[in-house]
Order: C-alpha cells, then sequence, then structure tokens
C-alpha cells in the first residue's frame, strides 16, 4: 500500500494545530509591546541568591521605574515571598492582573497559586510525569508573559529556575528577550555551572548583559567591614572569559543595621543604573 | 493529524469530540464520499500530552480563556483566582446548575462559570440549567468543563 504524506492530503485541517501553538505566540508578542526591556535572571546551580539579587534590584528600580517581576522557578517559587506580593489574582477582560507589592511592583509567580506547602503539580495526573513536565512548565511559564496584564513596564525581571533549559525555553517563548543577567557565588563550582549556562545562552541567541557575584565576602552588621566567605572569584573570571562586565559584587549581610543596610543599597543601585546601561 | 478513508482515498471528516471516561478523548470521524465512521481513541497519557500543549484537537470555537493551560492543568489553591461576572446582565443559576458547577475544581470554577455565563448573555438565556451547560459544551467544546 503507498502511503501519501500528511502534506499531500490537501483537506481541511480543522483541529488547526499549528495555528493555534502560532497563536499562542503571537499573544507573547503582543503583550510584550508593552514592556520596554525583558531580562532574565540566571544562574547555573541553585543557591547563589539568585532570586535575592531579582528581589532586591526591582525594590531598588521600582523607586524610579516600573518593574514587573516574573518568578519562573515554578518549582520552588520565592520572588512572590521575598517582594510581599499576595494574592487573590483579580481576572477581567484584558487577563490576569498581577500582584502588585507595597513597591508597586507587579509580580507572578506559582507561589501566589498553590495552596501553602504544596508542590507544583499537574491537577489529572495519568502516571508517566516526564513525558509532559517540560511541556506542562513551558506552557505555564508562557501564560505568565502573554495572559498577565503587564501593562506598561520599563522592566520585566524573569527570575528563572537554574540550569539551561529554562533559558532555552524563555529564548524560544519570549523573541523580544533583551539579554540575560547571570549570578554566581564567588566558587569555582559556581563558576564552571555558570559558565555552562552562559555559553548555552550565547547558542540561544541571547546577549548575556553582565555578572553579579552575589556573597562575594561577609559584610558584618556591626563595623560594616566586608571579610571573606567564599574562596573564588568567580565573578571577574566569568566577566573575563565571556567580555561581559562585572555588574556589581553583593555581600553577604547577616543582620540588618542602619550602615549595612546603606552600604548595601548603595550597591544596589549602581548596579540598577549599570544594568539598565548595558540593557539600553 | 489527518484520517483517510482507504477505500475512497478521501480525508475523513471531523465530526465530534468527547471525554467519555478514565481520561480517554474521542473523536469521531467520517469519510464524506463512503460515510464510514470512525472514532479515534487517545489514553489518558496521550490526551493529558495534548491538553499540556494548550490546543484543542477539533478546533477551538472559544478564545482561549485568561491563564486556560494554568487553570486546566495546575493542581492549585482554591482562591487563588477572583473572575470578573458581568453583574448587571447576571443570568439566574437553577439549583440544578449550581451543584454541577460545585463539582468543577474550585482552581478553576471561576473561569467556567464566566464561560457559562457569557454563553447565557450572549444567547439571551434567562436563566442556566444543566440543559444549557449541556448545550454550551456541545457548541463550544468544553468536553472537560
Amino acid at each position: 500500500m503507498n502511503f501519501r504524506t500528511y502534506n499531500e492530503v490537501h483537506g481541511e485541517d480543522r483541529s488547526r494545530l499549528l495555528e493555534q501553538v502560532v497563536a499562542q505566540r503571537t499573544r507573547v508578542v503582543d503583550r510584550m509591546r508593552g514592556v520596554e526591556r525583558i531580562i532574565a535572571v540566571v544562574s547555573g546551580k541553585g543557591g547563589v541568591g539568585k532570586s535575592y539579587v531579582t528581589a532586591a534590584l526591582a525594590r531598588t528600580l521600582a523607586r524610579e521605574r516600573r518593574i514587573g517581576v516574573i518568578d519562573g522557578d515554578l518549582q520552588g517559587p520565592t520572588a512572590a515571598r521575598l517582594l510581599g506580593a499576595s494574592g487573590p489574582l483579580h481576572v477581567g477582560a484584558n487577563g490576569v492582573e498581577p500582584a502588585m507589592t507595597a513597591d508597586g511592583i507587579r509580580v507572578m509567580s506559582t507561589d501566589l497559586l498553590l495552596a501553602e506547602g504544596a508542590p507544583f503539580r499537574a491537577r489529572t495526573d495519568g502516571g508517566e510525569r516526564f513525558t509532559r513536565r517540560g511541556i506542562v512548565e513551558a506552557g505555564v511559564l508562557r501564560e505568565f508573559f502573554s495572559d498577565v496584564a503587564w501593562g506598561t513596564l520599563d522592566l520585566l525581571l524573569a527570575d528563572l529556575a537554574p540550569g539551561a533549559h529554562a533559558l532555552e525555553d524563555l529564548a524560544e517563548l519570549v523573541p523580544g528577550l533583551t539579554g540575560v543577567l547571570v549570578v554566581t557565588i564567588p566558587s569555582d563550582e559556581s563558576r564552571r555551572a555558570v559558565a555552562r549556562n552562559v555559553r548555552r545562552a550565547g547558542e540561544c541567541g541571547v546577549r548575556v548583559l553582565g555578572v553579579v557575584e552575589n556573597m562575594s565576602g561577609y559584610a558584618c552588621g556591626g563595623c560594616g567591614e566586608t571579610g571573606p566567605l567564599f574562596d573564588g572569584s568567580a565573578g571577574a573570571d566569568l566577566a573575563a572569559e565571556f567580555a561581559v562586565p562585572l555588574l556589581a559584587r553583593l555581600p553577604f549581610v547577616a543582620s540588618s543595621t542602619r550602615h549595612a543596610d546603606a552600604s548595601q543599597s548603595e550597591r544596589l543601585t549602581a548596579l540598577a543604573t549599570a544594568l539598565l546601561e548595558v540593557a539600553s | 493529524m489527518k484520517f483517510l478513508c482507504i477505500d475512497c482515498d478521501a480525508q475523513m471528516s471531523y465530526e465530534e469530540r468527547s471525554q467519555p471516561g478514565d481520561g480517554t478523548f474521542a473523536a469521531a470521524f467520517s469519510c464524506p464520499t463512503c460515510g464510514r465512521r470512525i472514532a479515534m481513541l487517545a489514553n489518558p497519557m496521550e490526551t493529558q500530552l495534548v491538553s499540556s500543549l494548550g490546543v484543542q484537537i477539533g478546533g477551538r470555537v472559544l478564545d482561549e480563556q485568561p491563564m486556560e493551560l494554568v487553570r486546566t492543568i495546575v493542581d492549585g489553591r482554591p482562591d487563588a483566582f477572583h473572575d470578573d461576572v458581568a453583574e448587571p446582565t447576571r443570568p439566574v443559576w437553577s439549583t440544578g446548575a449550581v451543584e454541577r458547577l460545585s463539582r468543577v475544581p474550585s482552581f478553576v470554577r471561576g473561569m467556567v462559570k464566566r464561560i457559562y455565563t457569557d454563553y447565557a448573555v450572549e444567547r439571551g438565556i434567562a436563566d442556566i440549567t444543566p440543559d444549557v451547560m449541556d448545550r454550551a459544551r456541545s457548541d463550544l467544546g468544553l468536553e472537560e468543563m
């Protein structure tokens, strides 16, 4: 028996699955028209303080700019809590309204959708979850961009889950991605993991805007002096290796004091200024 | 996906779809030449794989709802969303319809209620009953709602 190919059969394709997928992508593009810059915050591994950097940067920028934050770490969301955002989410004709923080930051996160302590999972679960986990996560991330009434923003920060797959998904879903901000800690282990992600960003055609070295020393809450915390110089090494700027070195501030907070605030303000400059 | 009637070498026409239970997705097709009818049955895993993409086999009648995929797929908390429903033109929900709506998972219930309400308002239906819900399901392709 000789079969014709799919494209040789010229009848109506009522499902129009490809058109449905294209429509989904178009909605992302349409929604992002009001957003001047979209920056993904990435790392190579967990625990480097990526969400802390995202939240602190968003707060700093929100003093003078319209800022949105997407918590792209669907399985381990923290950005909403760090920013003080809470639900319920209002659904109107224009989409889902993002949660608004006291600083005026618009936030979307699975933390706003899941019951306290509940894991991110599908409602109907027929087993073989691994076959569709990636599809579900990419779809949820897509709707965070396309179906949230972000309005007009100067900057939308997307705090991504550790690992290269999150950036790959984002690069395909959001064609207008301005670039990525890379967060590392000083250790060589972190440098190696982050370097893989930076290379992947290049392969995806995404611009690396710069590096932030987080936990770059330990700032004493009492005297304000900064001492060593981790061995290594991953921030400077990554910046040199990939010819991108080291935008900030943020020490770990153990206890909140006026002096320590003021110093960290200065560093974050400098980071925000430098980031906007490099991303313009 | 296309289905060919081998005897007639003709593409079969999509007729209807349904979710008869246990996660199975069924779609009926017929040959426009000889009238032969077939049913395609997708197992629960295949059904979930397609629904995870946020697309509908047989095409969309209703526009995609805000965060439709999130609300139909994710096991979220009941009070996560607050849906707008137009008050001035709100139709009356019968007891049977309310009971049926209560069986919809609460995470997605607001969206489903709005869809049925909009359906009734657009057609000048004053009372939403289980029959109206059945018609809406059929007209709008809401197999899971």
